[in-house]
């Protein structure tokens, strides 16, 4: 009792549903009537069972993981852009605040010498670098949480100038937590919110003094940008959610922080 | 850091991309790796250089089925390995016939699914091969022919191979007993 052997390939395209509707009808009626058949499909349904467990596939060790995302990262221009980012990965370090310390050194030479200061798109690509790097490296919050009276002692003695941290929660942006991050030489407070299943980064700095104070915003590689600035501060948000939306999340910002005493 | 070395440098868009597209395959390219390689530490290294290779092809990619464009990446990979490793003679088909289980893991580890994949890293190829992409990661004939650059009759015939091969290894012993 075998299958017929012109039929034997048939059977297993049947059995893995990649017979046409044709083939499949004449095949099936053929099963019917051939015992031979019927129990080669039969059995070859019964080893295919055995193959349907989801537990044989082997699963990528955590470590490959790690070192592929990492890989990604690394291949990034604007991560070679900045060199200080490669720090992000590692715990916060004596050397990294040395190395921002001489990065800032070189920043307020440059201020003195009166050189023109970063161009708003070489600003604009750096932040938004740091918004994707913080996405890609997973490390998007120094400090996780949604109580801003955590976050805002946390920058406490880490940057100087204390950055209004307000929940939006109640206005669709969830404050998800803070980080420390880099941007034009020096170490600015990041603070980040959810929309929905997008991140906002929101870069706070002190204000240049002779700086611009205009708001704007813009959409570049896909990510939209505002920028603002209040009580000697420069505000800068960055995400993939539509501009509009990002104009909404300003606007809550700016109101919910008037509230806020700023201390 | 010499991984990165000579990878052109690529937009945050495209890194982005390359995460949201190609990234969501790591599992399924070091499934295949491994039951290709049959050796842990060996899929790793096939994987990792495989997802180098593919973050510097990425620029290229067309739209394709993001799995089968990585898994033939990953199969260039393996090839390369084996060809690296074969002079050597650091791996061979009997060194990896030995697993790296110890009699814990194996007694923590589902027993049935443990003696499964055994049967089927101990198929020859090209039926290993041809069977890990049809039943573990579920590709068409049609997928598994451009893959492999055989005709799809090819794969049918071995794919049928395959499971005749395993039927005698899984099938008696639970249907021992009616035969």
């Amino acid at each position: 009792m075998t299958a017929c052997p012109d039929k034997l390939p048939l059977i297993h395209a049947l059995a893995d549903g990649e017979l046409d509707a044709a083939n499949s009808l004449g095949l099936e009626a053929h099963v019917k009537s051939c015992a031979g058949c019927a129990a080669e499909l039969e059995h070859i349904c019964a080893v295919r069972e055995h193959l349907k467990h989801g537990l044989l596939r082997y699963e990528a060790p955590p470590g490959l993981r790690t070192g592929v995302e990492a890989m990604v990262s690394e291949a990034t221009a604007l991560v070679e852009a900045s060199p200080p980012a490669a720090a992000a990965h590692q715990p916060r370090s004596g050397r990294w605040f040395a190395g921002g310390a001489i990065t800032a050194l070189a920043a307020s030479l440059t201020m003195f010498l009166a050189l023109p200061q970063l161009t708003a798109s070489g600003i604009e690509d750096q932040l938004i670098a740091s918004h994707v790097r913080s996405l890609l490296a997973t490390h998007l919050t120094d400090v996780a949480t949604s109580d801003k009276h955590v976050i805002r002692p946390w920058f406490n003695g880490k940057i100087d100038f204390a950055p209004p941290v307000v929940d939006l929660t109640e206005q669709g942006f969830a404050l998800a937590g803070g980080r420390l991050d880099y941007v034009d030489g020096r170490v600015v407070a990041a603070l980040v919110y959810h929309r929905r299943l997008h991140s906002i980064n929101l870069f706070i700095r002190p204000a240049e003094r002779f700086g611009s104070n205009a708001s704007f915003t813009n959409t570049r590689s896909g990510y939209s940008l505002e920028r603002w600035t209040g009580g000697g501060l420069e505000y800068w948000a960055v995400s993939d959610i539509p501009a509009a939306e990002l104009g909404q999340f300003r606007q809550q910002f700016l109101n919910q922080s008037k509230h806020a005493p700023m201390r | 850091m010499t991984a990165t070395e000579g990878v052109p440098y690529s937009t945050p868009d495209q890194a982005a991309q390359f995460r949201a597209v190609i990234l969501p395959h790591l599992d399924a390219a070091y499934n295949l790796a491994r039951f290709l390689v049959r050796d842990p530490v060996a899929a790793e290294d096939i994987v990792q250089d495989a997802f180098l290779r593919a973050f510097r092809a990425f620029p290229g990619f067309q739209g394709q089925s993001p799995k089968a464009w990585l898994f033939a990446i990953v199969r260039n990979c393996f090839f390369d390995w084996v060809k690296d490793n074969r002079n050597s003679g650091a791996v061979t088909d009997e060194s990896t016939d030995q697993t790296e289980e110890t009699p814990e893991s194996i007694v923590r580890r589902n027993e049935e699914v443990h003696m499964v994949r055994t049967m089927i890293e101990n198929l020859p190829e090209p039926f290993r091969e041809t069977i890990i992409l049809r039943e573990l990661e579920e590709m068409s004939y049609k997928e598994i022919a451009v893959l492999t650059q055989v005709p799809i009759g090819t794969v049918m015939s071995r794919l049928a191979r395959a499971r005749e091969m395993l039927s005698k290894l899984l099938l008696p012993r639970k249907m021992g007993a009616s035969v």
